[in-house]
Protein backbone atom coordinates (compact mmCIF):
# COMPACT_ATOMS: atom_id res chain seq x y z
CA UNK A 1 0.00 0.00 0.00
CA UNK A 2 1.85 3.28 -1.15
CA UNK A 3 0.30 6.35 0.38
CA UNK A 4 2.60 8.89 -1.79
CA UNK A 5 1.20 9.45 -5.39
CA UNK A 6 4.98 8.34 -6.55
CA UNK A 7 6.37 5.17 -6.19
CA UNK A 8 4.43 2.33 -8.50
CA UNK A 9 2.33 -0.79 -7.17
CA UNK A 10 1.30 -3.26 -8.84
CA UNK A 11 -1.76 -5.90 -9.13
CA UNK A 12 -1.19 -9.35 -9.53
CA UNK A 13 -3.76 -12.27 -10.70
CA UNK A 14 -3.04 -15.92 -10.58
CA UNK A 15 -5.11 -17.74 -13.52
CA UNK A 16 -4.83 -21.76 -13.83
CA UNK A 17 -4.24 -22.94 -17.48
CA UNK A 18 -7.56 -25.65 -17.68
CA UNK A 19 -9.16 -22.52 -16.04
CA UNK A 20 -11.83 -23.31 -18.48
CA UNK A 21 -12.32 -27.25 -18.21
CA UNK A 22 -11.33 -28.08 -14.70
CA UNK A 23 -14.09 -28.50 -12.13
CA UNK A 24 -15.13 -26.67 -9.42
CA UNK A 25 -16.80 -27.71 -6.11
CA UNK A 26 -18.29 -25.81 -3.23
CA UNK A 27 -16.47 -25.67 -0.03
CA UNK A 28 -17.60 -24.08 3.14
CA UNK A 29 -15.39 -20.99 4.26
CA UNK A 30 -14.44 -20.48 7.90
CA UNK A 31 -17.70 -17.72 8.34
CA UNK A 32 -19.64 -20.62 7.34
CA UNK A 33 -19.74 -19.35 3.74
CA UNK A 34 -19.82 -21.63 0.66
CA UNK A 35 -17.60 -20.56 -1.85
CA UNK A 36 -16.76 -22.39 -4.97
CA UNK A 37 -13.27 -23.05 -5.84
CA UNK A 38 -10.85 -25.33 -8.62
CA UNK A 39 -10.77 -29.28 -7.26
CA UNK A 40 -7.51 -31.02 -7.40
CA UNK A 41 -6.66 -34.55 -6.76
CA UNK A 42 -3.34 -35.97 -5.10
CA UNK A 43 -0.88 -36.07 -8.18
CA UNK A 44 -2.50 -33.55 -10.62
CA UNK A 45 -0.15 -30.83 -11.85
CA UNK A 46 -0.55 -27.15 -11.19
CA UNK A 47 -0.05 -25.17 -14.06
CA UNK A 48 -0.86 -21.76 -14.82
CA UNK A 49 0.25 -17.73 -15.51
CA UNK A 50 0.73 -14.86 -12.75
CA UNK A 51 -0.11 -11.69 -14.26
CA UNK A 52 1.47 -8.56 -13.12
CA UNK A 53 -0.03 -5.32 -13.86
CA UNK A 54 1.44 -2.15 -13.00
CA UNK A 55 -0.96 0.04 -11.92
CA UNK A 56 0.84 3.81 -12.85
CA UNK A 57 1.87 3.68 -16.06
CA UNK A 58 5.19 4.73 -17.09
CA UNK A 59 6.76 4.09 -14.01
CA UNK A 60 9.40 1.22 -13.05
CA UNK A 61 8.66 -1.37 -10.30
CA UNK A 62 11.64 -2.24 -8.12
CA UNK A 63 11.38 -5.54 -6.51
CA UNK A 64 13.60 -7.96 -5.06
CA UNK A 65 12.41 -10.36 -6.67
CA UNK A 66 9.12 -12.72 -8.00
CA UNK A 67 7.98 -16.29 -6.99
CA UNK A 68 5.26 -18.45 -6.67
CA UNK A 69 3.86 -21.24 -4.00
CA UNK A 70 2.21 -24.00 -4.05
CA UNK A 71 1.66 -24.50 -0.13
CA UNK A 72 -0.61 -27.15 1.65
CA UNK A 73 -0.75 -26.01 5.40
CA UNK A 74 -3.11 -27.02 8.67
CA UNK A 75 -4.14 -24.11 10.73
CA UNK A 76 -5.55 -24.86 14.18
CA UNK A 77 -7.63 -21.69 15.12
CA UNK A 78 -6.55 -21.92 18.84
CA UNK A 79 -2.89 -21.75 18.03
CA UNK A 80 -3.71 -19.10 14.86
CA UNK A 81 0.28 -18.00 14.57
CA UNK A 82 1.75 -21.58 13.73
CA UNK A 83 0.89 -22.72 10.00
CA UNK A 84 1.88 -26.00 9.81
CA UNK A 85 2.98 -26.69 5.99
CA UNK A 86 2.94 -30.21 5.38
CA UNK A 87 3.81 -29.21 1.34
CA UNK A 88 5.98 -26.40 0.49
CA UNK A 89 6.96 -25.95 -2.97
CA UNK A 90 8.43 -22.58 -4.70
CA UNK A 91 9.20 -21.48 -8.38
CA UNK A 92 11.02 -18.15 -8.80
CA UNK A 93 9.58 -16.59 -11.59
CA UNK A 94 11.77 -13.01 -11.95
CA UNK A 95 15.35 -12.34 -10.01
CA UNK A 96 15.49 -8.65 -8.37
CA UNK A 97 15.24 -5.83 -10.61
CA UNK A 98 13.11 -3.69 -12.42
CA UNK A 99 9.65 -4.40 -14.41
CA UNK A 100 9.35 -1.64 -17.00
CA UNK A 101 5.65 -3.21 -18.18
CA UNK A 102 3.17 -5.30 -17.16
CA UNK A 103 4.32 -8.86 -17.62
CA UNK A 104 3.04 -12.40 -17.20
CA UNK A 105 4.77 -15.07 -16.01
CA UNK A 106 4.11 -18.69 -16.39
CA UNK A 107 4.42 -21.80 -13.75
CA UNK A 108 4.09 -25.09 -13.19
CA UNK A 109 4.21 -27.38 -9.97
CA UNK A 110 4.65 -31.18 -11.82
CA UNK A 111 2.55 -33.61 -10.23
CA UNK A 112 2.35 -31.77 -6.66
CA UNK A 113 1.58 -34.29 -4.08
CA UNK A 114 -1.61 -33.22 -2.22
CA UNK A 115 -1.74 -35.98 0.35
CA UNK A 116 -5.01 -34.63 2.53
CA UNK A 117 -8.47 -33.62 1.90
CA UNK A 118 -8.94 -29.57 2.11
CA UNK A 119 -11.00 -29.63 5.11
CA UNK A 120 -12.67 -26.28 7.31
CA UNK A 121 -13.90 -27.38 10.70
CA UNK A 122 -14.85 -25.77 13.85
CA UNK A 123 -11.31 -25.46 15.35
CA UNK A 124 -9.30 -26.64 12.50
CA UNK A 125 -8.62 -25.82 8.78
CA UNK A 126 -6.38 -27.44 5.90
CA UNK A 127 -6.14 -25.43 2.87
CA UNK A 128 -4.25 -25.98 0.12
CA UNK A 129 -3.66 -22.46 -1.98
CA UNK A 130 -1.33 -20.62 -4.88
CA UNK A 131 0.70 -17.41 -3.59
CA UNK A 132 2.56 -14.80 -5.51
CA UNK A 133 4.76 -12.80 -4.51
CA UNK A 134 6.70 -9.58 -5.41
CA UNK A 135 9.14 -9.12 -2.74
CA UNK A 136 9.93 -5.48 -2.24
CA UNK A 137 12.15 -3.87 0.59
CA UNK A 138 9.05 -1.88 2.87
CA UNK A 139 6.39 -4.51 1.90
CA UNK A 140 5.41 -6.92 -0.08
CA UNK A 141 2.81 -7.38 -2.49
CA UNK A 142 1.31 -10.59 -2.79
CA UNK A 143 -2.12 -12.54 -4.19
CA UNK A 144 -3.40 -16.14 -3.01
CA UNK A 145 -5.54 -18.66 -4.80
CA UNK A 146 -7.30 -21.30 -2.90
CA UNK A 147 -8.08 -24.51 -4.30
CA UNK A 148 -9.82 -27.54 -2.99
CA UNK A 149 -8.72 -31.14 -3.15
CA UNK A 150 -10.44 -33.90 -2.86
CA UNK A 151 -8.75 -37.20 -1.46
CA UNK A 152 -10.63 -40.38 -3.53
CA UNK A 153 -10.42 -43.78 -2.07
CA UNK A 154 -11.70 -47.06 -3.95
CA UNK A 155 -14.36 -50.12 -2.98
CA UNK A 156 -12.29 -51.03 0.56
CA UNK A 157 -11.61 -54.55 0.06
CA UNK A 158 -12.93 -55.77 3.91
CA UNK A 159 -16.00 -53.99 4.47
CA UNK A 160 -17.52 -56.39 7.15
CA UNK A 161 -21.07 -55.24 8.69
CA UNK A 162 -21.83 -54.33 12.33
CA UNK A 163 -23.29 -56.42 14.19
CA UNK A 164 -24.20 -56.48 17.88
CA UNK A 165 -25.94 -57.12 20.75
CA UNK A 166 -26.64 -54.50 23.37
CA UNK A 167 -28.53 -53.50 26.26
CA UNK A 168 -29.37 -53.23 29.70
CA UNK A 169 -29.65 -56.54 31.94
CA UNK A 170 -33.41 -57.61 32.80
CA UNK A 171 -35.04 -54.11 30.72
CA UNK A 172 -33.94 -54.08 27.27
CA UNK A 173 -31.68 -56.10 24.96
CA UNK A 174 -31.45 -55.52 21.08
CA UNK A 175 -29.26 -56.50 18.23
CA UNK A 176 -28.48 -53.64 15.80
CA UNK A 177 -26.81 -54.58 12.41
CA UNK A 178 -25.48 -52.13 9.54
CA UNK A 179 -24.92 -53.44 6.11
CA UNK A 180 -21.17 -52.32 6.40
CA UNK A 181 -18.42 -50.78 8.47
CA UNK A 182 -17.26 -48.48 5.47
CA UNK A 183 -19.83 -46.20 3.84
CA UNK A 184 -18.60 -43.71 0.74
CA UNK A 185 -20.63 -40.50 0.87
CA UNK A 186 -23.59 -40.94 -1.27
CA UNK A 187 -24.15 -44.63 0.35
CA UNK A 188 -27.34 -45.96 2.12
CA UNK A 189 -26.97 -47.03 5.47
CA UNK A 190 -29.30 -50.61 5.32
CA UNK A 191 -29.60 -52.09 8.98
CA UNK A 192 -32.38 -53.18 11.37
CA UNK A 193 -32.55 -53.14 14.99
CA UNK A 194 -33.95 -56.40 16.75
CA UNK A 195 -35.74 -56.43 19.52
CA UNK A 196 -34.88 -59.91 21.78
CA UNK A 197 -36.46 -58.09 25.28
CA UNK A 198 -38.50 -54.96 26.21
CA UNK A 199 -39.60 -54.22 29.59
CA UNK A 200 -39.53 -50.47 28.96
CA UNK A 201 -42.19 -47.86 27.46
CA UNK A 202 -40.19 -46.89 23.93
CA UNK A 203 -42.37 -44.04 22.53
CA UNK A 204 -39.28 -43.37 19.68
CA UNK A 205 -35.88 -44.56 18.39
CA UNK A 206 -33.70 -42.25 16.04
CA UNK A 207 -30.76 -42.99 14.32
CA UNK A 208 -28.23 -39.61 14.48
CA UNK A 209 -24.81 -38.95 12.79
CA UNK A 210 -22.74 -37.56 14.69
CA UNK A 211 -19.38 -35.83 13.32
CA UNK A 212 -16.42 -35.33 16.04
CA UNK A 213 -13.61 -33.49 15.07
CA UNK A 214 -10.81 -33.85 17.69
CA UNK A 215 -7.91 -31.14 17.65
CA UNK A 216 -4.68 -31.23 19.74
CA UNK A 217 -2.44 -33.62 21.54
CA UNK A 218 -1.94 -35.30 24.84
CA UNK A 219 -3.03 -33.31 27.10
CA UNK A 220 -4.83 -30.46 25.50
CA UNK A 221 -7.28 -32.87 23.27
CA UNK A 222 -10.25 -31.39 22.41
CA UNK A 223 -13.36 -32.97 20.70
CA UNK A 224 -15.97 -30.89 18.94
CA UNK A 225 -18.69 -32.67 18.70
CA UNK A 226 -21.66 -31.95 16.18
CA UNK A 227 -24.99 -33.86 15.11
CA UNK A 228 -24.99 -33.97 11.50
CA UNK A 229 -28.33 -35.89 11.24
CA UNK A 230 -31.61 -37.31 13.14
CA UNK A 231 -33.04 -39.92 11.50
CA UNK A 232 -36.23 -41.22 13.22
CA UNK A 233 -36.76 -44.53 12.55
CA UNK A 234 -39.97 -45.99 14.39
CA UNK A 235 -42.41 -44.45 16.03
CA UNK A 236 -44.29 -46.13 19.32
CA UNK A 237 -43.45 -49.69 21.13
CA UNK A 238 -42.17 -52.20 20.30
CA UNK A 239 -42.26 -55.85 21.37
CA UNK A 240 -40.04 -58.65 21.34
CA UNK A 241 -39.22 -60.11 18.00
CA UNK A 242 -39.84 -57.03 15.98
CA UNK A 243 -37.71 -55.70 13.96
CA UNK A 244 -37.55 -52.25 12.35
CA UNK A 245 -35.52 -51.32 9.25
CA UNK A 246 -33.36 -48.77 8.94
CA UNK A 247 -32.41 -47.54 5.23
CA UNK A 248 -30.60 -44.06 5.35
CA UNK A 249 -29.40 -41.66 2.86
CA UNK A 250 -25.84 -40.54 3.20
CA UNK A 251 -26.04 -37.66 0.22
CA UNK A 252 -28.42 -35.62 1.97
CA UNK A 253 -25.84 -34.80 4.52
CA UNK A 254 -22.79 -32.51 4.19
CA UNK A 255 -20.40 -35.21 5.51
CA UNK A 256 -16.46 -35.38 4.29
CA UNK A 257 -14.47 -38.24 4.41
CA UNK A 258 -13.35 -40.19 7.61
CA UNK A 259 -9.68 -38.26 8.30
CA UNK A 260 -7.47 -39.98 10.79
CA UNK A 261 -4.80 -38.14 12.81
CA UNK A 262 -4.01 -36.11 9.73
CA UNK A 263 -0.55 -34.71 9.84
CA UNK A 264 -0.71 -35.59 13.82
CA UNK A 265 -2.87 -32.81 13.92
CA UNK A 266 -6.57 -33.61 14.10
CA UNK A 267 -8.98 -36.07 13.35
CA UNK A 268 -12.26 -35.87 11.92
CA UNK A 269 -14.59 -39.11 12.85
CA UNK A 270 -18.14 -39.77 12.52
CA UNK A 271 -20.27 -42.02 14.42
CA UNK A 272 -24.10 -43.45 14.26
CA UNK A 273 -25.40 -42.87 17.22
CA UNK A 274 -28.36 -45.42 18.07
CA UNK A 275 -30.87 -43.27 20.47
CA UNK A 276 -34.47 -44.94 21.86
CA UNK A 277 -36.30 -42.18 24.15
CA UNK A 278 -38.76 -44.01 26.48
CA UNK A 279 -42.47 -42.30 27.57
CA UNK A 280 -40.28 -40.50 30.52
CA UNK A 281 -38.25 -38.73 27.76
CA UNK A 282 -35.30 -41.14 29.05
CA UNK A 283 -32.08 -41.17 26.43
CA UNK A 284 -30.88 -45.27 26.15
CA UNK A 285 -28.12 -44.92 23.36
CA UNK A 286 -25.18 -47.49 21.59
CA UNK A 287 -22.51 -44.95 19.34
CA UNK A 288 -21.00 -46.53 16.45
CA UNK A 289 -17.87 -45.68 15.05
CA UNK A 290 -18.09 -45.84 10.98
CA UNK A 291 -15.66 -45.16 8.03
CA UNK A 292 -16.59 -42.64 5.70
CA UNK A 293 -14.86 -42.16 2.20
CA UNK A 294 -14.89 -40.62 -0.88
CA UNK A 295 -15.56 -42.20 -4.09
CA UNK A 296 -14.67 -41.34 -7.50
CA UNK A 297 -16.88 -40.49 -10.13
CA UNK A 298 -17.79 -43.55 -12.68
CA UNK A 299 -19.36 -43.67 -15.60
CA UNK A 300 -22.62 -44.34 -15.77
CA UNK A 301 -24.10 -47.90 -17.19
CA UNK A 302 -26.29 -48.19 -19.74
CA UNK A 303 -30.22 -47.20 -18.65
CA UNK A 304 -31.93 -50.97 -19.23
CA UNK A 305 -29.17 -52.99 -16.97
CA UNK A 306 -30.10 -50.22 -14.09
CA UNK A 307 -33.79 -50.86 -15.32
CA UNK A 308 -32.93 -55.06 -14.66
CA UNK A 309 -31.17 -54.87 -11.44
CA UNK A 310 -34.15 -52.63 -10.36
CA UNK A 311 -36.89 -55.05 -11.47
CA UNK A 312 -34.98 -58.12 -10.29
CA UNK A 313 -35.21 -56.89 -6.72
CA UNK A 314 -38.81 -56.22 -6.19
CA UNK A 315 -39.83 -59.19 -8.39
CA UNK A 316 -36.63 -61.67 -7.59
CA UNK A 317 -38.10 -63.80 -10.20
CA UNK A 318 -37.06 -66.28 -13.35
CA UNK A 319 -38.06 -63.41 -15.92
CA UNK A 320 -36.30 -60.56 -14.35
CA UNK A 321 -32.86 -62.49 -13.92
CA UNK A 322 -33.36 -63.51 -17.47
CA UNK A 323 -33.77 -59.52 -18.02
CA UNK A 324 -30.79 -58.66 -15.98
CA UNK A 325 -28.77 -61.17 -18.15
CA UNK A 326 -30.00 -60.20 -21.65
CA UNK A 327 -28.93 -56.25 -20.17
CA UNK A 328 -25.73 -57.49 -19.75
CA UNK A 329 -25.09 -58.74 -22.65
CA UNK A 330 -26.30 -55.89 -24.56
CA UNK A 331 -23.95 -54.03 -22.21
CA UNK A 332 -20.62 -56.42 -22.80
CA UNK B 1 -16.27 -54.07 -16.14
CA UNK B 2 -17.47 -50.93 -13.70
CA UNK B 3 -19.87 -51.86 -10.64
CA UNK B 4 -23.76 -50.89 -10.41
CA UNK B 5 -24.26 -47.38 -9.85
CA UNK B 6 -27.60 -48.01 -8.02
CA UNK B 7 -26.92 -48.90 -4.43
CA UNK B 8 -28.81 -52.09 -2.64
CA UNK B 9 -31.25 -51.33 -0.46
CA UNK B 10 -32.97 -53.88 0.58
CA UNK B 11 -33.86 -55.09 3.56
CA UNK B 12 -31.64 -57.12 5.97
CA UNK B 13 -32.68 -60.71 6.57
CA UNK B 14 -34.66 -61.03 9.84
CA UNK B 15 -35.94 -63.56 12.08
CA UNK B 16 -39.97 -63.89 11.74
CA UNK B 17 -41.76 -62.75 15.05
CA UNK B 18 -43.16 -65.23 17.23
CA UNK B 19 -46.97 -64.16 17.13
CA UNK B 20 -47.01 -64.95 20.70
CA UNK B 21 -44.86 -62.38 20.87
CA UNK B 22 -46.66 -59.86 18.95
CA UNK B 23 -50.24 -60.26 20.27
CA UNK B 24 -49.45 -60.79 23.27
CA UNK B 25 -49.49 -58.72 26.50
CA UNK B 26 -46.38 -56.41 25.99
CA UNK B 27 -43.43 -57.38 28.52
CA UNK B 28 -43.42 -53.31 29.86
CA UNK B 29 -46.56 -53.20 31.59
CA UNK B 30 -46.48 -51.11 34.64
CA UNK B 31 -49.28 -48.74 35.62
CA UNK B 32 -49.15 -47.08 39.27
CA UNK B 33 -52.05 -45.36 40.55
CA UNK B 34 -52.08 -42.62 43.05
CA UNK B 35 -55.65 -41.99 44.15
CA UNK B 36 -57.97 -41.90 47.51
CA UNK B 37 -57.04 -39.50 49.50
CA UNK B 38 -58.59 -39.73 52.96
CA UNK B 39 -57.89 -37.61 55.51
CA UNK B 40 -57.06 -38.55 58.80
CA UNK B 41 -57.36 -37.39 62.50
CA UNK B 42 -58.37 -34.29 63.86
CA UNK B 43 -57.43 -30.47 64.49
CA UNK B 44 -53.33 -29.92 63.99
CA UNK B 45 -52.87 -33.79 63.96
CA UNK B 46 -54.78 -34.02 60.45
CA UNK B 47 -52.64 -35.77 57.53
CA UNK B 48 -53.93 -36.89 54.33
CA UNK B 49 -52.71 -40.17 52.89
CA UNK B 50 -53.44 -41.90 49.33
CA UNK B 51 -53.83 -45.14 48.29
CA UNK B 52 -50.97 -46.53 45.76
CA UNK B 53 -52.27 -49.08 43.53
CA UNK B 54 -49.29 -51.00 41.26
CA UNK B 55 -50.11 -53.58 38.79
CA UNK B 56 -47.02 -54.98 36.53
CA UNK B 57 -45.75 -57.71 34.82
CA UNK B 58 -42.17 -57.10 35.53
CA UNK B 59 -40.49 -59.58 36.67
CA UNK B 60 -38.38 -57.18 39.25
CA UNK B 61 -41.15 -56.83 41.67
CA UNK B 62 -42.60 -59.71 43.82
CA UNK B 63 -45.92 -58.81 43.36
CA UNK B 64 -47.74 -58.51 40.41
CA UNK B 65 -50.32 -56.40 42.32
CA UNK B 66 -50.00 -54.71 45.55
CA UNK B 67 -52.12 -51.84 47.07
CA UNK B 68 -50.56 -49.94 49.97
CA UNK B 69 -51.04 -46.14 51.31
CA UNK B 70 -49.26 -43.80 52.00
CA UNK B 71 -48.67 -39.89 52.74
CA UNK B 72 -46.45 -37.31 51.72
CA UNK B 73 -43.44 -37.39 53.78
CA UNK B 74 -43.29 -41.18 52.90
CA UNK B 75 -42.83 -40.08 49.06
CA UNK B 76 -40.01 -37.49 50.92
CA UNK B 77 -38.25 -40.35 52.26
CA UNK B 78 -38.24 -41.91 49.13
CA UNK B 79 -37.18 -38.95 47.05
CA UNK B 80 -34.22 -38.99 49.56
CA UNK B 81 -33.41 -42.56 49.61
CA UNK B 82 -32.94 -42.14 45.87
CA UNK B 83 -31.02 -39.08 45.90
CA UNK B 84 -28.74 -40.44 48.18
CA UNK B 85 -28.17 -43.99 47.08
CA UNK B 86 -28.67 -44.22 43.12
CA UNK B 87 -27.05 -42.35 40.63
CA UNK B 88 -30.24 -41.16 38.95
CA UNK B 89 -31.63 -37.49 38.87
CA UNK B 90 -34.60 -38.03 40.38
CA UNK B 91 -37.87 -36.15 39.55
CA UNK B 92 -39.32 -33.56 41.34
CA UNK B 93 -42.21 -33.78 43.95
CA UNK B 94 -44.90 -31.65 44.20
CA UNK B 95 -44.18 -28.49 46.48
CA UNK B 96 -44.27 -28.90 50.72
CA UNK B 97 -46.74 -26.16 50.35
CA UNK B 98 -45.66 -24.45 53.88
CA UNK B 99 -47.51 -21.32 53.57
CA UNK B 100 -50.77 -23.66 53.05
CA UNK B 101 -49.83 -24.70 57.07
CA UNK B 102 -49.64 -21.70 58.23
CA UNK B 103 -52.98 -20.12 60.45
CA UNK B 104 -55.18 -17.94 59.62
CA UNK B 105 -55.85 -18.74 56.04
CA UNK B 106 -59.50 -18.49 54.54
CA UNK B 107 -59.15 -21.79 53.51
CA UNK B 108 -58.53 -25.29 54.62
CA UNK B 109 -54.95 -24.92 53.99
CA UNK B 110 -53.63 -28.40 53.33
CA UNK B 111 -56.61 -30.00 53.23
CA UNK B 112 -58.42 -28.29 50.59
CA UNK B 113 -59.42 -30.09 47.57
CA UNK B 114 -57.96 -28.62 45.28
CA UNK B 115 -54.86 -28.80 46.21
CA UNK B 116 -54.81 -32.37 47.60
CA UNK B 117 -56.03 -32.82 43.70
CA UNK B 118 -53.14 -31.24 42.47
CA UNK B 119 -50.62 -32.93 45.00
CA UNK B 120 -52.41 -35.93 44.43
CA UNK B 121 -51.62 -35.87 40.55
CA UNK B 122 -48.19 -34.73 41.05
CA UNK B 123 -47.11 -37.15 43.12
CA UNK B 124 -48.71 -39.94 40.74
CA UNK B 125 -46.43 -38.41 38.24
CA UNK B 126 -43.60 -38.75 40.25
CA UNK B 127 -44.53 -42.31 41.38
CA UNK B 128 -44.62 -43.28 37.76
CA UNK B 129 -41.20 -41.59 36.54
CA UNK B 130 -39.34 -43.62 38.76
CA UNK B 131 -40.96 -46.70 38.88
CA UNK B 132 -40.01 -46.79 35.49
CA UNK B 133 -36.53 -46.28 35.59
CA UNK B 134 -34.37 -49.47 35.64
CA UNK B 135 -31.73 -48.09 37.90
CA UNK B 136 -34.30 -47.08 39.98
CA UNK B 137 -36.38 -50.55 39.95
CA UNK B 138 -32.73 -52.04 41.69
CA UNK B 139 -33.26 -50.06 44.91
CA UNK B 140 -34.68 -51.80 47.82
CA UNK B 141 -36.50 -48.39 49.07
CA UNK B 142 -38.13 -48.70 46.15
CA UNK B 143 -40.05 -52.22 46.50
CA UNK B 144 -40.68 -51.25 49.87
CA UNK B 145 -41.89 -47.98 49.04
CA UNK B 146 -44.42 -49.65 46.61
CA UNK B 147 -45.34 -52.75 48.01
CA UNK B 148 -44.69 -53.47 51.84
CA UNK B 149 -47.23 -52.86 54.41
CA UNK B 150 -45.31 -49.75 55.76
CA UNK B 151 -42.51 -48.42 55.39
CA UNK B 152 -39.51 -49.18 57.90
CA UNK B 153 -37.35 -46.67 57.82
CA UNK B 154 -34.21 -48.58 59.57
CA UNK B 155 -34.19 -50.76 57.02
CA UNK B 156 -30.85 -51.65 55.49
CA UNK B 157 -30.20 -49.94 52.14
CA UNK B 158 -29.23 -51.85 49.43
CA UNK B 159 -30.24 -53.26 45.40
CA UNK B 160 -32.19 -56.14 45.16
Amino acid sequence: MSFFSFGQTAEIDIVLNDAETRKKVEHKTEDGKRDKYFLFYDGETVSGKVNVTLKNPGKRLEHQGIKIEFIGQIELYFDRGNHHEFVSLVKDLARPGEMAQSQTFDFEFTHVEKPYESYTGQNVKLRYFLRATISRRLNDICKEMDIVVHTLSTYPELNSSIKMEVGIEDCLHIEFEYNKSKYHLKDVIVGKIYFLLVRIKIKHMEIDIIKRETTGTGPNVYHENDTIAKYEIMDGAPVRGESIPIRLFLAGYEMTPTMRDINKKFSVRYYLNLVLIDEEERRYFKQQEITLWRKGDIVRKSMSHQAAIASQRFEGSASSEKALSQAKEEDD
Amino acid sequence: MSEATVADTRRLNSKPQDLTDAYGPPSNFLEIDVYDPQTIGVGRNRFTTYEVRMKTNLPIFKLKESCVRRRYSDFEWLKNELERDSKIVVPPLPGKALKRQLPFRGDEGIFEESFIEERRAGLEQFINRIAGHPLAQNERCLHMFLQDESIDRNYIPGKV
